[in-house]
């Protein structure tokens, strides 16, 4: 039981450095090590999750050694919620992936999985440790294999990874920099240690400098509007499944990076009255749902649509934690959730387009609606939770940003939110219109597309259900899991 | 009147929500057998009226079945619950889907339409969602049907899936989404100021709030469901909207999505605000203003219209505009009049456009002008056409006399005689829209309609029953239904200790 907060990396790693001396006999044993890898991985963060919320926090000491000295892993409800999240969508993306990365990148089967476990490692890692040096190695190894598995793709793809590469590593460089900061300060790296050790020296220059350096770094991670420029190039150029993993969790593991960094190491009222990073994570991510939303509606390629989308969506939890008041914190929180399932869901559906017809522009998809019935199901429902009709999940996050706005008294925040939900509608029907309402004009091609087979199919329609179950039992999570986090805030 | 109320637990109102929601599923799995399809859509719009139907006598007596699902959000339970005026609003939403269907059949068949199983499964969610508004509770599971009706109608206002079926979807959507929009915030803020969602007899806000504030919410509020009630200038989405095919013009754009908007505005003045409270912010006023002006404004542009579809659509953005004006007067009889209207202009619209869809289907003919003489030809759809022009210009013995004269009643006890003017004005304009079709059909002639040729029985019967089922609404109100009780008693709750 106590093992839990280690075992969830633990495993990750473990499965990652088989793959490839499994993958060396058999190509198919390296898939399934991914699954079951990333599948008990997500057992191990489901049970956390049910232990921390009914029994309390869970820590693990590294090698034996206790914290501040030795490494601390701490299972608390946020970080088994995380972990939980980008499990349970790591696995499903990986059931999808077989066939996909079979026809797109074949020859790089083995190197794929491998690198999907590190990556998946590196996120989970990140989330589960509670020392703020340990955090940097497990950034940089999540980093590391996404610069890796990005730069595969179409002929795009490197280039996209390496200027990715270089703004990760910029954002990386800010992070050890901050960190050592506040190590020279504080004397520790311990988050809970730090914690306690910072409220005198809250007048101190390099609190505030490390402050600054780290949400910098985390906000790049994130992609947080101005520091997104990396985004849509990576998400479109990537092979689908890749984009299919990465999209959904990546940004979100640097969005608690920043949560835990706000409620935990820097408490809330320093980020609030003392140092305004709330204030302008808020006006950012405001920004960012703005103009992630007016470049989606611009983009004729399906894929870079929902990378803008991405952008906009990030915004939301953005704004959310900037809100810093409990009903804020909430919706970031359950939009982390909500959002990583849509976005799976949508990446997914892309891919499996790009599967039958090898199309991705936008006007190709005409007529999808007949042939791809499942799919195209599976769209909507996705596409209507972006837009933020209830009772799908997108709908939620919304309601509880929105009471977060309300309480904070800030109408143009209240504004960005709602109107936000309007500009989605343009880019999401227009997608809808092609697929079903406009006759494919082009003549009839050899192959009829038709839904994809069976296990790229399930994942897919699993996260649409989900985002409508997502939806409907929203306030069982919010009320478990999310309120007693959210009520440090209070 | 009825002893004291209470409420008890219940499934029929969720069963009447989930009754069509399930037979959308199984229309779907039916697709490639059209008349085990359409045989859902039968059955289910008989159970679906018989529940609703069930709830009439125990409603009557004061006891209101509810059922509280779970929390939807913390402290905010998804809750139906029939009271009279959700239960009146049911009741004529599932009596005429029951005529609807069989029409809808004989029309997609008629004119061998394409993607029916698209058509009917919409239309059946469509019809799950206007249950789910009819009941809720509070204004959350109000406003999560409320934004399932409008999602659920857009692949019926695109069904013809040409450009301007397209163009007329975008603009549906744009108009309604705003609209949701709009109301997501007032719902949002009625939750931060009150602290509650649920739907109280007299209204659960108070003056204590600021009365700008209020009046702002409030405004919030008319645009949500001004939207969708096509309230000036709101409105111009509904003439576009009839691309659509003419069954869903008639269920949806005469009775279900508009009058889910009306409702809306019924329950908000009635249920969030209470008369009394709007009337001291001020808010009866504005309303009072936008909905007299869009009446006439309506009648005025519906004359102008050759389109039969655009002029019946502007009619109908009037005769919503009758609804909302009966509820922002402070008499019973305003309300009485209001709340009977939702269901005799119903009635009387459906008929007209089931005639409408006729001629259509039969002769291809769109325009008035192109009607001369076509009394000839289906003379027993223009006389049911004729029942239908008579009740919306307010003449009896038809169903819209009664509710236009209590109105005009309303107006009268609250001393409002410009209101009263624009009634009586907007009755005339009625009769100057409508009448020269009637005229047109049976006293001029024309070479195209000599012989006795009606549409199908699958339609003609259908317009026949809603149009007998408007006079009846005239001669005998109580009916077998209990229209006018359920109003009246609708009546009694909100404005209990309002008015003497």
């Amino acid at each position: 039981m106590n093992h839990l907060p280690v075992l969830i990396p633990v495993t990750l790693l473990f499965s990652a450095f088989l793959i490839p001396l499994a993958g060396f006999f058999k190509r198919d044993l390296a898939f399934a090590i991914a699954l079951i890898g990333a599948f008990l991985s997500f057992v191990f963060s489901a049970s956390g999750l049910w232990v921390v919320t009914s029994r309390g926090d869970l820590r693990y000491h590294l090698g034996g050694w206790a914290p501040p000295i030795g490494i601390e892993y701490v299972l608390d409800a946020l970080s088994a919620f995380m972990t939980t999240v980008v499990t349970l969508v790591g696995s499903l993306v990986l059931l999808y992936s077989r066939r996909s990365i079979l026809q797109e990148v074949p020859e790089r089967f083995v190197p794929m999985y491998a690198l999907a476990m590190l990556l998946l490692a590196g996120l989970s890692g990140i989330i589960v440790t509670a020392d703020l040096f340990n955090l940097f190695v497990f950034l940089e190894i999540a980093s590391l294999s996404a610069y890796a598995l990005m730069a595969v793709g179409d002929e795009r793809g490197p280039v996209a990874s390496f200027r990715y590469l270089i703004l990760g590593s910029i954002a990386g460089s800010f992070y050890v920099l901050g960190v050592g900061f506040l190590y020279f300060s504080t004397g520790s790296l311990n988050m809970a240690d730090v914690a306690q050790r910072l409220p005198d020296l809250y007048q101190s220059r390099a609190v505030a400098a490390a402050a600054i350096f780290i949400f910098i770094a985390l906000g790049l991670k994130m992609a947080l509007f101005p520091l997104h420029l990396w985004l849509p190039d990576v998400y479109t150029y990537a092979p689908s499944a890749i984009t299919g993993l990465i999209a959904p969790i990546m940004t979100k593991v640097a969005a608690y990076a920043v949560i835990r960094m706000f409620l935990t190491v820097f408490q809330p009222h320093y980020l609030r009255d003392i140092l305004p990073v709330t204030s302008v994570i808020a006006w950012l991510g405001a920004a960012g749902i703005l103009y992630g939303s007016i470049m989606a509606i611009a983009q004729s390629d399906f894929r870079r649509m929902l990378a803008y989308s991405s952008v906009s969506q990030i915004g939301y939890i953005g704004l959310g934690i900037g809100l810093a008041n409990p009903l804020g914190l909430i919706g970031a929180l359950l939009h982390i959730l909500n959002h990583a399932f849509m976005k799976a869901c949508l990446f997914l559906v892309a891919g499996s387009i790009r599967f039958r017809t090898g199309r991705w522009e936008v006007s190709s998809f005409a007529g999808l609606g007949r042939k791809m019935p499942w799919t195209m199901a599976a769209f909507t429902v996705a596409a209507l939770s972006m837009v933020g009709i209830p009772p799908a999940a997108g709908f939620f996050s919304k309601w509880y940003l929105l009471l977060g706005g309300i309480d904070r008294g800030n109408w143009f925040f209240v504004a960005t939110i709602l109107l936000s939900s309007l500009l989605t509608a343009v880019y999401f029907f227009r997608v809808l219109e092609q697929v079903y309402a406009v006759h494919s004009r082009e003549p009839s091609t050899p192959v009829i597309p038709s839904d994809p087979p069976a296990s790229m199919l399930l994942p897919t329609v699993i996260l649409g259900v989900g985002v409508l179950v997502l939806g409907l039992l929203n306030s069982v999570i919010v009320s478990r899991i999310l309120e007693p986090v959210a009520a440090a805030l209070k | 009147m009825a002893g004291p109320v209470e409420s008890f637990f219940s499934f029929a109102p969720l069963a009447a929500v989930l009754i069509s929601l399930l037979a959308a599923v199984l229309i779907s799995l039916s697709s490639r057998r059209p008349n085990l399809r359409e045989t859902w859509t039968i059955v289910a719009a008989l159970c679906k009226f018989a529940v609703v139907g069930s709830m009439v006598p125990t409603v009557l007596a004061g006891l209101y079945p509810e059922i509280n699902l779970f929390d939807i959000a913390p402290g905010i339970s998804l809750a139906l619950k029939a009271d009279p005026l959700g239960l009146s609003f049911a009741l004529s939403a599932s009596l005429l889907w029951i005529f609807t269907s069989f029409y809808s059949i004989g029309y997609m068949r008629a004119l061998k339409e394409h993607d029916q199983t698209r058509y009917f499964a919409s239309f059946a969610l469509c019809l799950s969602a206007t249950m789910g508004i009819a009941f809720a509770a509070n204004l959350m599971t109000f406003f999560i049907f409320y934004e399932v009706l409008t999602i659920s109608t857009y692949p019926l206002v695109i069904h013809k899936e040409s450009p301007a079926a397209i163009s007329a979807g975008r603009k549906y959507l744009a108009f309604l989404l705003s609209g949701g929009v709009a109301l997501l915030l007032a719902v949002g803020l009625t939750q931060r100021v009150a602290g509650t969602l649920n739907f109280t007899p007299g209204g659960f806000l108070s003056v204590s709030m600021g009365q700008a504030e209020l009046l702002t919410l409030f405004v919030l509020f008319l645009v949500g469901v001004g939207a969708k009630s096509g309230l000036m200038p709101l409105h111009s989405w509904l003439p576009t909207a009839m691309i659509a095919p003419t069954p869903v013009s008639a269920l949806l754009h005469a009775v279900a999505v508009v009058k889910a908007g009306v409702f809306g505005f019924a329950r908000v003045m009635g249920f969030v605000f209470g008369p009394q409270l709007a009337g001291e912010i001020g808010a009866t006023t504005l309303t009072a203003v936008i909905a007299g002006a869009t009446i006439v404004i309506a009648s005025l542009l519906a004359m102008a219209q050759d389109n039969l579809k655009r002029r019946l659509a502007y009619s109908t953005v009037g005769h919503l505009s009758y609804i909302i004006l009966g509820t922002v007067l402070l008499a019973p009889a305003g309300w009485l009049g209001g709340l009977f209207h939702v269901t005799t202009h119903a009635a009387m619209k459906i008929t007209l456009f089931f005639c409408a869809g006729a001629i259509y289907v039969k002769t291809g003919r769109e325009n008035v002008s192109e009607l001369d003489g076509i009394g000839r030809q289906m003379p027993i759809t223009m006389a049911a056409f004729t029942i239908g022009a008579l009740g919306l210009a307010g003449l009896p013995p038809v169903g819209g006399f009664l509710s236009k004269w209590f109105l005009a009643q309303g107006t009268v006890e609250t001393g409002q005689p410009i209101l009263l003017a624009v009634l009586l004005l907007s009755g005339l304009l009625n009769a100057g829209y409508l009448f020269p079709i009637v005229i047109r059909a049976f006293f001029k002639s024309s070479k195209d309609f000599t012989k006795f040729d009606e549409a199908p029985p699958l339609m003609v019967i259908p317009l026949l029953f809603t149009a007998a089922f408007s006079l009846l609404l005239g001669i005998y109100p109580d009916g077998i239904f209990h229209f006018y009780s359920l109003s009246s008693e609708a009546v009694a709750s909100v404005l209990k200790g309002v008015v003497p």
